[in-house]
């Protein structure tokens, strides 16, 4: 890609249909970046206010978690903003995991077969979104709301 | 080696014969966050609230605090491996490369010794009030 293309391109090259397994490749890349990054720095976050007590667990529960009730509109929407950051980080976390554990066992080898490998692909994305809608609900009706 | 084209001055050189040893350690890492994360979240669940006081008496256990600083250590190792193949992949700038690498480096030892800091410090000073 670093030199610039002055002749002419066989233009197949840029004609295609996504698949499932084009997308997990690309996603597994992303999630993964996500989570090395702001779910990383969170899990620190998290360490570094139970042991700086109660107090510095209240603020890190304010952003994350729950703004509460007395919370001025800039908590509201930084907590909105963690909530949704939150969920990015979660949903990363279970995608990960699963094309992860696709990426194991093409690893070794197995799954390449075309039907194969698009219905573990598929199944990687569906598994991903249960789980994390899932911990999503778990979340919500315990921590937040009435 | 050829003066012509960027692939027809490689052509013919071989692989690298350094790439094995990184998808190796790739798997490796994976195979232990893998573990830690479902360490991690079966302990979660089992503690019956989410409260500072709760989080810092379970990670002030020699049984927690071993494992959580494992897992700040693998993650961080598989935090590398997993960058620094997107960085080899997305930046083609020689010294921007190398520099981003260098800057994955320093982020991964300087998260792990935080993350290691801040276990050791519930076990051994205690948590703050």
């Amino acid at each position: 890609m670093g030199q610039k293309a002055s002749r002419p391109l066989s233009p197949h090259l840029l004609i295609y249909r996504w698949s499932p397994q084009m997308a997990i490749s690309i996603v597994h890349r992303v999630t993964g970046f996500i989570l090395s990054t702001a779910g990383m720095l969170v899990l620190l976050w998290w360490l570094a206010a139970i042991g700086g007590g109660a107090e510095s667990y209240a603020i890190f529960k304010t952003y994350v978690v729950n703004a509460g009730e007395g919370a001025t509109a800039l908590e509201t929407a930084s907590n909105w903003f963690f909530r949704l950051a939150a969920i990015a980080v979660l949903y990363s976390f279970f995608q990960h995991l699963f094309s992860g554990l696709r990426h194991l066992v093409l690893d070794t080898g197995a799954g390449y077969e075309l039907n194969a490998n698009r219905t573990w692909a598929i199944a990687a994305f569906i598994a991903a979104f249960f789980a994390t809608a899932l911990v999503v609900l778990f979340v919500a009706s315990r921590f937040i709301g009435a | 080696m050829g003066s012509g084209t960027k692939i027809g001055r490689v052509r013919g050189l071989g692989s690298a014969r350094q790439g094995g040893k990184h998808w190796i350690s790739g798997m490796e890492s994976s195979v232990a966050s893998l573990l830690l994360s479902v360490w991690l979240v079966v302990s979660l669940l089992l503690l019956p609230n989410f409260d500072q006081a709760t989080l810092a008496q379970w990670l002030g256990q020699t049984s927690v605090a071993v494992p959580m600083i494992l897992t700040i250590g693998v993650f961080f190792w598989h935090t590398q491996i997993g960058l620094t193949v997107l960085i080899e992949d997305y930046v083609h700038d020689e010294g921007l490369k190398l520099g981003t690498l260098m800057l994955l480096k320093l982020y991964a030892l300087a998260g792990t010794v935080f993350g290691v800091f801040a276990v050791a410090k519930i076990v051994f000073a205690g948590a703050g009030a």
